[in-house]
């Protein structure tokens, strides 16, 4: 812990010049104010529903989210499990990190895999991206939600990754068939939330709503808080495949005649299943290093993703179908 | 961001990430229309300050040329559309959060559209914001959607406000034109309490005063857009108030632990410090302001932690932990603006519940006292409240809540109002002022309370409420009463018609919404004599059951005492001291109880005086016993 928990923190010597305003001097700064409102948001849903879960997703935000739960309870344990759900198709070092972070946690990890989505084997492959994300996450997340029973759900969401997340409540109202309705949504004024519903619904809670990549980022940083190595560079293994470099992570990418991985060094800014995930090229090792990367750099953070380029719009229509 | 930011970047990493890290945070909500330029405003700060990607600028020279409206030219209002049934109408219809950073502070940015429908998303991005920016257009200068905005801003306490007088490129960058608009707007703004106000000259589609001084206004002197972003202070309220903590989540992982979590909306806590749980009234100390790192020596407002006491009191989730010096108040009846939300107008006296920090209680919205044209100010008559519409109500809750009056503190005093449905946000509430305080709950921090008055009486203090048929013997019997008790040692005060009539109630008239009100305060005025440690015999009529109820609510439970003074009619009337019964029957004296009007006998008084079968003695005999019996004055 470098720089919390008291607001004001003398300048390091070596700095001369200071963008640090006098204007704000003594008041919390915006990471603080950030961290502040998210814990505010998750004891406010737990303390308004009966069975509420985190949904882990391995990547970068839930670090966060996870770490600002803890921050939450503190010194009680958390009070809901993470619920993991599975694709069977995630990179082998993302297995590796959620195995030690279920070691680790003092509570519950809960992996669900569609048992449907297992039996038909379905791959990004052979049925493409859209029906594999359907069957393993949207209708995965749904069975595992009405299998608990959970009535609440964080998620890691940001409003800042896609336009049609700038409008998106902190507490999402879903309905009995897991859906969005835009119309539906709750005007949310000061700090009041209201996670009421009705038996059925479900509310989806996303703490980090007014997070951006960089506040992400940086919190990592100031916090030491422990991500998995995909996203510093290494030299990987990759195909190009629609313009986006995929990494070989098991025998199961199928690899035309005669194509053979190059050796990159990359890193990946956002995780998801590894066929449907680009790489980026990178020297960047080391946070900071990710860090000024990601702040130098000109594309946005979704552009890795396979799932945003189907059209325009499909997020949102995803986001109305039950996907986060 | 600026080159040399760039640069630091590339060079010196960590000395930019400590700078970042310093920033702090302003929220503001950016109000106007499509037509005001607002989004081509909010799209340019976020291009300027480089958080438009290759990617986005690809897709978005392509949206404009195939959508836009500015000819090809980049249309920045396109990087901020959301839905998809918003981009068919081609409109914004919610609020929208963006975000954006400079060398000095985060931004989060309410986008709210100006129509007038939207009042619901307006007062929903106002609600958390530190300033607000007002956009009007230089060719039409104020207009009633203008005055709209800056009373909701002002409704919602946004004290800082910047007026954006945009498109000055359409007008020559006239000085005239922009100095006749500041001053229109500092007068009417004024007369809204705004006065901290910072006029702009802009032209968010070429730029000009977004980020660089513009060659175009020489002669203004005034910030930048942005530079005025980055430097304004921010009054923040929530510092200056008295400390306020609601109790979200009661944290006890095991015996040796019991912390109390929640965020510090206003003020400032520390160990050491005596606090006051409210709506209980017990004090205890501040042991510890504990953290996942580490204990804190102070916590400040928008903090969130865990406060363990010093005592084991009882506090659970909805308390609210104040400053034991300066305490919320406490109240389960108010006067509050309300802005209905919801598609399905206010129903008057139906239940709804209300959320108030993080306490939800049941509740009813009586009929509005008046609504407010948000487009003259006007205050007007109305039966209800419909979508985006404001009014003054009394909010009734079933409990006492701890609160303060919205004007001294957003957090404790803005609530929600929830439909027991559907469970949906139907409106927003900002409390005025507690209309009555909360009767069973004895939260106010006097060194000398009730209690204390009465050691020096030597009694307890009571209402006893005489009531029945004029001429039924209600102020003979009261009078007798108060001699006695007087000799006694008794501390005693009579109100009856006579000495309120001429006095207190002189405005009020006889019809029956004036005997409701005559009853109301006297039960008042019983109610504070009463605190005060006096017997109070009070003698009216009161022939209304609820009135009665109303009175008896007024006073601690066993301190009131209804004396049902009971004559037949026919023997009142022959009684008639006053003469009143046969002005009545002459048709001199409309509504006059027995005669035209009803009278609603007590159904359970505490004593039942059938006067015409008692002595005047014998009937005062019974009210003394009766006191006695409970405890009120001492035995013989």
């Amino acid at each position: 812990m470098r720089y919390w928990p008291q607001p004001v923190t003398p300048e390091p010597a070596h700095v001369t010049t200071t963008a640090a305003p006098a204007v704000d001097a003594g008041r919390l700064t915006h990471l603080q104010r950030l961290e502040a409102e998210s814990i505010h948001i998750m004891r406010e849903a737990v303390s308004e529903s009966e069975r509420p879960v985190m949904l882990y997703s391995i990547g970068k935000d839930s670090s966060v989210m996870l770490h600002l739960a803890r921050k939450a309870f503190y010194p009680a344990p958390l009070p809901f499990p993470l619920l993991h759900v599975d694709t069977t198709w995630k990179f082998r070092e993302m297995y590796a990190f959620r195995e030690r972070v279920a070691r680790e946690l003092d509570g519950e990890l809960l992996v669900h895999i569609n048992p449907d989505a297992q039996a038909r084997g379905i791959n990004p492959f052979d049925h493409g991206s859209a029906l594999h994300t359907d069957l393993w996450k949207t209708e995965g997340l749904k069975q595992a939600l009405e299998h608990h029973r959970f009535d609440l759900a964080f998620g890691g969401a940001r409003r800042d990754e896609e336009k049609s997340r700038a409008k998106e409540r902190v507490f999402s109202l879903r309905s009995a068939q897991h859906q969005w309705d835009p119309k539906r949504q709750r005007p949310e004024l000061w700090r009041l939330y209201n996670a009421r519903r009705s038996p059925g619904e479900s509310v989806r809670v996303f703490p980090l709503s007014n997070w951006t990549e960089l506040d992400v980022w940086q919190y990592i940083w100031l916090e030491d808080i422990p991500i998995v190595p995909l996203y510093f560079s290494k030299p990987r293994p990759v195909v190009e495949r629609d313009g986006l470099l995929i990494m070989v992570d098991d025998d199961r990418l199928p690899l035309a005649p005669g194509e053979t991985p190059r050796q990159v060094s990359v890193r990946f800014r956002t995780l998801g299943c590894y066929p449907l995930t680009g790489a980026v090229e990178s020297t960047a090792d080391t946070l900071t290093g990710i860090i000024q990367e990601m702040l130098l750099t000109t594309s946005s953070e979704r552009q890795g993703r396979a799932i945003d380029h189907d059209s325009s719009g499909s997020m949102e229509r995803k986001k109305q179908e039950g996907y986060f | 961001m600026a080159a040399h930011s760039s640069e630091l970047i590339a060079h010196d990493i960590d000395e930019y990430l400590h700078r970042h890290q310093h920033k702090g945070l302003l929220r503001f909500i950016a109000c106007g229309s499509v037509d005001d330029g607002k989004s081509t405003l909010i799209g340019r700060l976020l291009y300027e300050s480089q958080l438009v990607f290759d990617d986005q600028l690809a897709a978005l020279e392509a949206d404009s040329k195939k959508v836009g409206t500015q000819g090809g030219d980049l249309d920045f209002a396109l990087l901020l559309d959301g839905l998809s049934a918003e981009r068919e109408q081609g409109i914004t219809i919610d609020v929208a959060y963006r975000f954006f950073s400079t060398e000095t502070r985060k931004f989060i940015v309410a986008d709210t559209p100006g129509h007038e429908q939207y009042t619901r998303n307006m007062v929903t991005g106002a609600s958390t914001a530190d300033v607000a920016v007002i956009l009007v257009d230089a060719r039409k200068g104020l207009l009633t959607q203008t005055r709209r905005h800056s009373y909701l801003v002002s409704l919602i306490g946004v004290t800082s406000v910047v007026l954006a007088i945009n498109k000055m490129d359409l007008v020559g960058f006239d000085r005239d034109v922009f100095d006749r608009i500041e001053a229109d707007y500092r007068d009417f703004a004024g007369q809204l309490g705004i006065t901290d106000i910072t006029c702009i000259p802009l032209s968010a589609l070429r730029g000009d005063n977004v980020t660089e001084p513009s060659p175009h206004t020489p002669w203004y002197t005034g910030p930048t857009f942005m530079q005025h972003l980055e430097t304004v202070a921010v009054d923040d309220l929530a510092h200056a108030r008295p400390m306020r903590m609601p109790v979200q989540w009661v944290n006890r992982p095991n015996l040796d632990f019991r912390g109390f979590s929640g965020t510090v909306v206003s003020g400032t806590v520390q160990p050491g410090m005596r606090v006051k749980a409210l709506p209980s009234g017990v004090e205890s100390t501040v042991k510890r302001v504990v953290t996942m790192d580490g204990d804190l020596n102070d916590a400040q407002a928008h903090q969130a932690v865990t406060l363990t006491l010093t005592d084991e009191i009882d506090v659970s989730r909805g308390d609210v932990l104040c400053d034991a010096a300066s305490p919320c108040e406490v109240a389960d009846t108010f006067a509050a603006h309300i802005v209905w939300m919801h598609e399905d107008p206010l129903t008057p006296e139906r239940p709804y519940l209300v959320k108030i920090g993080t306490r939800t209680v049941a509740a009813t919205i009586a009929t509005p006292h008046h609504r407010v044209d948000v487009n003259t100010l006007d205050h007007v008559p109305a039966a209800t409240l419909h979508l985006n519409e404001i009014g003054l109500c009394t909010v009734s809750l079933d409990r006492g809540v701890p609160f303060d009056p919205y004007a001294v503190n957003h957090e404790t005093g803005g609530f929600i109002v929830i439909d027991r449905i559907t469970n949906t946000t139907v409106a927003a509430g900002l409390i005025e002022r507690a209309t009555r305080t909360a009767s069973n709950v004895h939260w106010q921090a006097t060194s000398v309370d009730q209690p204390a008055r009465t050691r020096l009486k030597g009694h307890e203090p009571a209402l006893v409420w005489f009531t029945g048929l004029s001429g039924a013997g209600k102020s003979t019997i009261a009078d007798l009463v108060e001699r006695r008790l007087n000799a006694a040692g008794v501390h005693t005060y009579m109100l009856d018609g006579d000495n309120v009539r001429h006095g207190l109630n002189r405005d009020l008239g006889f019809d029956d919404a004036a005997r409701v009100e005559n009853i109301r305060r006297v039960a008042e005025v019983g109610a504070l004599m009463v605190d005060s440690g006096l017997v109070v015999l009070a003698s009216f009529i009161s022939p209304f059951r609820d009135d009665r109820r109303l009175a008896r609510e007024r006073v601690a439970a066993g301190r009131f005492v209804e004396v049902f003074v009971d004559a037949p009619l026919d023997v009142a009337e022959e009684r008639d001291p006053k003469g009143l019964y046969a002005k009545a029957r002459r048709g001199e004296i409309a509504g006059f109880t027995g005669i035209d009007s009803p009278y609603e006998a007590p159904e359970a008084p505490e004593v039942h005086l059938r006067t015409h079968r008692l002595t005047p003695e014998q009937a005062v005999d019974a009210v003394v016993a009766a006191l006695r019996e409970r405890g009120l004055i001492p035995g013989d």
